[in-house]
């Protein structure tokens, strides 16, 4: 790392985050003194972004390469009182709680006190939404059956494709005429919603333009007083840079880049979606500029490695908005979910690896920044090599890069509908959501609870939490005779609450496309333009809406142990399950002794994975193209971020042995400790479920770093992944366990049965290990681990 | 893994994702019972002989055929385990398949068993899944003949070649083990050494000078991997209620390992460190 890069990587890292209230000022004067009721709702939120990046503070970092920031300095996040509005009592939350806090300053809280809060409140989107939802959605919603994302965030969760590389704005612009001079106000009717949405467009390339060239300006202005020559020539240079872009197409290595910063900031200035918005394919898309560069003696290896370590620690400068309610516990953290794809296959599917592909490898491994994070997407034409490059960097415990089945995002975008060329230029965003880069709006809308939903289908309907009947009365579990039955109600209330969930989430997509449309990241997302619509009025190529399944391997164990017990085995009544789970499992050890001998996923055991590929069926099943507001489809995946803690917080306890309040199973992982028989069986079991029919699924796996310090242990997780893939396996995870979990494992054996550890040629599960040989190995792993 | 029926006494552990018993990933059978008691084992637990004692629990699921607690002595209960034992090997097959894997017999002495040994290779065989068999050699020719013949690579222990010390250190003498090894050369069985490092009993500058003497002048093995020595039975032995007699020793060095690596290259073996 040069000294440029770690002092700005520094900087960045020892920052605290703070809260801004520079764009919620400037959005407030924008609609109290700027808007005219003869502008629609696209014009008018164009002129707001226009106004924010026309006004706001250009702020450029000593010695910095890349420039542009959504806050008036780094680390200072802006908020959105347009979309949700923070009370003073959220602030002091915020600025109070022990994790994930944003500093506020006393003058904040007096801007928001005096202005903000008096001009917004009743006029925010999430009242809207929260006032447009029916009484079966806000129970549901109350009860924790799902959470909503777009009740503090707008809808997003979009990675750039490869538009930018090849177009300035003033080329979409040129587009946006042609398109204008074509509309029909003959015989279209909706000739005019089209010209307001092209106008928008036109005005938000124009605020981006003119974002940049205030940049251009204020480096000018620097150039002029820096002393240092060598300082003086790079600004003189970003300068032009910021001139040229985004306003042209870019040519060199370092425009692509500034040129893709420009955009980033502009997008989650105008409203920072869900997921941010993400770089996607970024050894694809740079290659050419790389390659020009290095051809032409512009760019070196080590200067491209700068530029890249510079465009690093933009992304940590921008922590997520902050969230606070149920929205901060299903995704409590600063992470905005800006992603990087790398390999693949390239458009006319070729091995995607390039040169490029190992120095962003080495960029990763250098900077160690949680943000962006990095996914490694592997094909089976890409090289081992690169496999093993990228498990070096996992090796070193900080669950980057996670690794993707190109092969299986490819089959999946097509078995959507997607066209070839589309599918080979998707990826994989956010956690592992699988999309058409740059050509596709798919907006997660909310996490789904699944074992909840067996909760209140053994309680007839109602929710114990809330004491309202808020499923169907599908009967008492007692007149259950058979599984089947049991499962035929379970499947009923599913089907039941995705209704609800859908209609409230139709409800909203109305509502944003109505009156939250976002027309810069719709300038940049494929179709828009040619449709004349907005991002959120389904202008995109593609349209999709995700709901996410949460705690497959808790409703899997607890269906499972209620099948082998109560109907297999008949070792144990319904009314004895009834009766521990009221009790929470309280002077019961020997009910929850039986329940805990059923088959569990995870365990390469057909007896569970069977029950578990029924529970995806169900719930594909309810989901899987039922229709969206905007012209496309709902689809499932199957993640958590941090929502299984929350569910398990509001769910009582399970069958599976699990107490009330306990965190469920995260994504497609075995319930924690429930596998016990290595990483084979539990690919195997998790490779049962039909990942094409999904738009991602997460599944994780704990190592020792010893399991991959050499190149024989690197070798062997190489041929994990690649098996799992050729089961179409989506994604996995390794996570890399320190010192300090053996330390946790040997206080809490029952969180941690699932670790396993090499011991000395031969590998075992930690907790099953003699307490002396524990020693021994955290010795050594807190010693590998220095 | 966590074995749930009690399905025999024979396999004491099956341990799925094995990447130290042979090439690739691999599943690793370990037999109950050794002739053998060396000091330094890690397995301890594995070495009394097939009881008719409860053994451990095997299996990740009860759908399999139960044994009670009595030795399976017929061949239809032969056939039962054998067709257990591949159904559970076979579940790694993809994993083999992509890795170069496969199954290896390893224990205890899996030599001791050559009832269901046999039959459980000829089974995987038909199979076509790559075996190796992981063997003290102390064992009657003709039964490692027969294994050794069956299996695609032998890992074949060489530990001390003075035989009164080898009787002290492992409770048997060596002359059958080194017999043994003699003939399977004169076979051209594919085969590995083993060598494990224990400071002070095998890492003698005369024992490895026999080593490798004895290798050169009687086979033509020149492939070897060092097994270090890690005092990791420690606990086993306490729960055994038996004395470990490494209590004292400590592992080598990696310089230390380095130099018993360097002497046995210098004599134009193939050295590997660890499994």
């Amino acid at each position: 790392m040069n000294p440029r890069v770690e002092q700005l990587r520094k900087k960045s890292l020892t920052k605290t985050v703070t809260l801004s209230h520079e764009r919620a000022g400037l959005v407030t004067e924008f609609y109290k003194t700027r808007v005219s009721p003869v502008q629609s709702i696209s014009v008018q939120r164009a002129l707001c972004l226009k106004y924010i990046l026309s006004n706001k503070h250009i702020f450029i970092d000593d010695n910095e390469l890349i420039v542009g920031e959504r806050g008036p300095e780094p680390k200072a996040v802006p908020t959105y009182p347009e979309v949700c509005l923070h009370s003073l009592a959220d602030l002091e939350i915020l600025d109070s709680r022990p994790k994930v806090a944003y500093g506020v300053s006393e003058e904040t809280k007096k801007v928001y006190e005096e202005i903000i809060i008096p001009f917004w409140k009743g006029k925010t989107i999430r009242e809207k939404i929260f006032a447009s939802m029916e009484a079966p959605w806000k129970d549901a919603f109350e009860a924790g059956i799902f959470t909503e994302f777009q009740e503090q965030r707008s809808p997003g969760h979009t990675a750039g494709g490869d538009l930018i590389y090849g177009n300035g704005f003033t080329d979409l612009k040129a587009l946006i005429k042609r398109t204008m001079d074509n509309l029909n106000f003959f015989e279209d009717s909706a000739a005019l919603d089209c010209q307001e949405v092209l106008t928008a467009l036109d005005i938000a390339a124009d605020a981006l333009i003119i974002f940049a060239n205030r940049h251009s300006q204020a480096l000018e202005e620097l150039a002029r007083k820096e002393p240092d020559m060598k300082r003086k020539q790079e600004l003189i240079d970003m300068a032009a840079i910021s001139r040229k872009v985004p306003a042209n197409r870019p040519e060199t290595f370092h425009e692509a880049l500034q040129y893709y910063w420009f955009l980033h900031v502009g997008v989650i200035t105008e409203l920072n979606p869900w997921d941010a918005y993400n770089p996607g394919r970024l050894d694809q898309n740079l290659y050419p500029f790389y390659k020009k560069d290095i051809q032409e003696g512009r760019l070196t290896r080590e200067s491209a490695r700068e530029l890249l370590s510079c465009f690093w620690i933009k992304f940590y400068n921008h922590p997520a908005p902050p969230k606070v309610g149920v929205t901060a516990k299903e995704s409590n953290t600063y992470v905005d979910f800006c992603t990087i794809n790398l390999g693949g296959v390239t458009e006319d599917n070729k091995d995607g690896v390039n040169e490029l592909t190992y120095l962003v490898l080495d960029v990763i491994e250098e900077m160690r920044l949680l943000q962006p994070g990095s996914m490694v997407q592997v094909s089976r034409k890409n090289p081992d090599r690169f496999v093993k490059r990228a498990l070096e960097i996992i090796a070193t415990g900080f669950g980057q890069p996670s690794v993707f089945n190109a092969d299986a995002i490819f089959q999946e975008m097509v078995l959507q509908g997607k066209s070839v060329e589309d599918a080979r230029k998707a990826g994989a965003s956010g956690c592992v959501e699988a999309g058409a880069f740059g050509r596709e709006a798919y907006i997660l809308t909310g996490y789904f609870n699944l074992p909840k939903i067996l909760e209140i289908t053994l309680n007839n309907g109602v929710d114990p939490g809330t004491r309202k009947q808020i499923g169907l009365k599908t009967g008492s579990p007692l007149n259950f005779e058979t599984y089947d039955q049991l499962f035929d109600a379970y499947k009923r209330q599913v089907e039941h609450f995705v209704n609800i969930k859908i209609q409230g989430s139709n409800r909203i997509e109305q509502i944003n496309a109505r009156y939250m449309p976002v027309p810069l990241l719709s300038l940049v997302t494929e179709d828009c333009i040619e449709n004349a619509r907005d991002y959120n009025q389904g202008g995109a190529r593609y349209n999709t809406s995700y709901i996410q399944g949460v705690g497959m391997g808790s409703i899997t164990d607890s269906l499972s142990a209620i099948k082998y017990n109560i109907y297999d085995k008949k070792t144990l009544s319904m009314e004895d399950l009834l009766r521990v789970l009221e009790n929470d499992f309280k002077e019961n050890d020997l009910v929850l002794h039986q329940l805990m001998k059923a088959p569990k996923y995870g365990n390469d055991d057909d007896y569970a994975d069977q029950i578990l590929t029924e529970v995806f069926s169900v719930y594909h099943k309810a989901v899987t193209n039922k229709p969206n507001a905007r012209g496309g489809v709902y689809r499932i995946n199957l993640l958590p971020t941090t929502c299984h803690v929350y569910f398990g917080e509001i769910t009582g306890a399970l069958p599976d042995g699990r107490k009330k309040g306990i965190p469920f199973s995260e994504g497609i992982s075995p319930v924690q400790g429930a596998d016990q028989c290595g990483p084979t069986a539990v690919l195997k079991s998790s490779a049962k479920i039909d990942h094409l029919q999904t738009g991602g699924t997460l599944l994780n796996q704990k190592f020792l770093p010893d399991f991959l310090r050499d190149d024989k242990g690197r070798t062997a997780l190489l041929h994990l992944i690649r098996s799992y893939f050729k089961m179409d396996g989506h994604h996995v995870q390794f996570n890399v366990v320190d010192g300090k979990i053996l330390r946790d494992a040997q206080k809490y054996p029952e969180n941690h049965r699932d670790l396993i550890v090499r011991v000395a040629g031969y590998s075992d599960y930690f907790v099953d290990l003699t307490p002396a040989l524990q020693e021994e190995i955290i010795r050594r792993t807190s010693h590998e681990t220095l | 893994m966590k074995l749930k029926a009690d399905i025999n006494s024979y396999i004491f552990k099956i341990q799925r994702y094995s990447i130290h018993d042979g090439p690739g990933i691999r599943t690793t059978l370990f037999f109950q019972g050794c002739p053998l008691s060396c000091w330094w084992c890690h397995n301890p637990e594995s070495q009394a002989p097939v009881t008719k004692s409860p053994g451990r629990a095997v299996f990740s699921t009860d759908q399999i055929p139960v044994a009670t607690d009595q030795v399976p002595i017929s061949q239809g209960q032969i056939r039962d385990l054998v067709e257990t034992l591949v159904r559970e090997i076979k579940k790694d097959n993809i994993f083999y398949d992509e890795s170069g894997g496969g199954v290896t017999f390893s224990g205890g002495e899996p030599l001791g068993n050559p009832e269901l040994l046999i039959p459980l290779m000829d089974a995987c065989q038909q199979e076509e899944i790559h075996i190796c068999l992981d063997t003290s050699g102390y064992a009657p020719f003709p039964v490692l003949k027969n294994a050794a013949t069956r299996a695609d690579l032998v890992l074949y222990d060489i530990k001390i070649m003075d035989n009164l010390a080898h009787q002290s250190f492992t409770g048997k003498p060596v002359n059958l083990i080194l017999e043994n090894l003699k003939k399977l050369s004169r076979l051209k069985i594919n085969l590995k050494l083993r060598f494990p490092l224990i400071p002070t009993l095998t890492d003698t500058e005369e024992n490895i000078g026999s080593i490798i003497d004895f290798l050169v002048k009687e086979t033509i093995y020149r492939d070897i991997h060092i097994l270090p020595f890690h005092n990791t039975g420690e606990g086993k032995y306490e729960m055994l209620k038996r004395e470990n007699q490494c209590k004292y020793l400590h592992p080598p060095t990696d310089d230390q390992v380095e130099n018993i690596r360097q002497i046995f290259a210098a004599s134009g073996f193939q050295t590997t460190i660890g499994g």
